[in-house]
């Protein structure tokens, strides 16, 4: 193993996002680079223990500043009484609005659990789906242009991406393992199709479950 | 206990909540005032400041999209209201305020040395940062704010919010070498 990064932009690249990784708000990706870089790198951890004792006096320096007295709130809430009158209507039935509160009002618990039924309903959606499918021999052709020769359809699985990832982590997710999303569902499971023999299905869903930006992955019924 | 999120608090004040009003600036004002406070250096002037912000966000709560955290948000409308009242004031009023706010009787940095406490002399260093640097240390350390916010909060691209906190954190090395302390870098 060695002590320092080889790769000299990539080190400065990674030096630059330590204060962001010091105050954990890296995205996942960028997170594992950097952890990977620590891991490696003995001067680079050297210099993040600095940003840790940076983040640590800043913290001091803010909260020393105390707190701004009551007549702040007392002043915010004599203009706010000065203010017109609202129209409650326009926004007190506004569907969106009742949606997104009701939703932040169910607990993570209650929303794994539907997502669990959602995702298991999906499942034996895909059964049964596979199953009629199979059931037909034979192929069928274009009227325009016959088909002769199969295209692999390789490997299918169901997957849920993380709340947390991002549209780039999850696009870096697809590219880095040949996936093609096939099929969107509207309770956030998704179809990938990774090129494959079937007999490397385990391993693929191993492999993909390995990612953290995704949060349940299943073998789908081709 | 689940509280209510930022987002359903601003959904409720657009529909004239009183009470979800007090609830968001129960939540969040000691952090705006203290970083409006690090940019005008006036307390009195900090405190009109804030009851200004959370007054636009009654009048533009309807307005939010979410697309940013409400904290987000919040910290660019501070900002906007905090460099606005900068420019407002006349030359030597700054001036002043300014040579007040750094010759105040905490130790300087060479006198934290002859303490030889390194935290202080560090702390004393951040507080004398350029307010650009300061901001940005602010925002990313203490305010916890990821450089996609940082640059919404800001106005500046993503990589110049990246090169700022760098080069601050270089002036902050420099200071700290001036004041006896090497931490051998840059």
């Amino acid at each position: 193993m060695s002590t320092t990064m080889k790769n000299a932009p990539e080190r400065e690249e990674i030096e630059v996002l330590l204060p962001w990784y010091a105050a954990g708000t890296l995205n996942r990706r960028d997170t594992a680079r950097v952890e990977q870089a620590l891991a490696n790198d003995k001067e680079l951890a050297r210099q993040f223990e600095m940003v840790r004792e940076e983040l640590g006096e800043t913290i001091v320096v803010n909260e020393s500043l105390g707190a701004p007295s009551q007549r702040a709130m007392k002043a915010l809430f004599e203009k706010i009484d000065a203010e017109p009158a609202r129209q409650p209507a326009a926004v007190s039935f506004n569907l969106m609005s009742r949606i997104s509160e009701f939703m932040a009002s169910l607990s993570p618990r209650t929303l794994a659990y539907a997502g669990g039924v959602a995702a298991i309903a999906l499942l034996l959606q895909a059964g049964v789906i596979g199953k009629l499918v199979g059931e037909r021999t034979g192929s069928f052709d274009m009227a325009s242009a016959p088909v002769t020769t199969s295209v692999p359809r390789g490997v299918e699985t169901l997957v849920r991406f993380s709340p947390q990832a991002n549209a780039a982590e999850i696009s870096e997710f697809l590219k880095a393992n040949n996936a093609t999303i096939i099929d969107s569902s509207t309770d956030g499971n998704f179809r990938l199709r990774i090129p494959a023999k079937k007999e490397q299905t385990a391993e693929i869903v191993k492999k993909l479950g390995e990612s953290k930006v995704v949060t349940l992955v299943l073998p789908a019924t081709n | 206990m689940q509280q209510t999120s930022d987002e359903v608090l601003i959904q409720r004040i657009a529909g004239g909540d009183r009470l979800a009003m007090q609830v968001l600036f129960a939540r969040h004002h000691v952090r705006v005032y203290r970083f409006v406070l690090r940019l005008v250096r006036n307390e009195s002037t900090a405190e009109d400041l804030i009851s200004e912000v959370f007054l636009d966000v009654w009048r533009q709560a309807g307005r939010f999209e979410g697309r940013s955290a409400v904290s987000t948000w919040l910290l660019a409308i501070a900002r906007f209201k905090a460099l606005s009242a900068l420019r407002g004031r006349k030359e030597a009023e700054l001036d002043d305020e300014v040579a007040e706010a750094i010759e105040d009787d905490s130790d300087t940095p060479e006198a934290a040395m002859q303490k030889k406490d390194t935290s202080a002399i560090l702390r004393k260093c951040i507080e004398t940062l350029t307010p650009d640097h300061r901001e940005i240390i602010d925002l990313v350390y203490y305010h916890e704010k990821s450089v996609e916010e940082v640059a919404e909060i800001v106005g500046i691209p993503e990589n110049t919010v990246k090169t700022r906190m760098f080069y601050a954190r270089k002036k902050l090395a420099e200071s700290l070498k001036a004041a006896g302390i090497e931490r051998g870098w840059p």
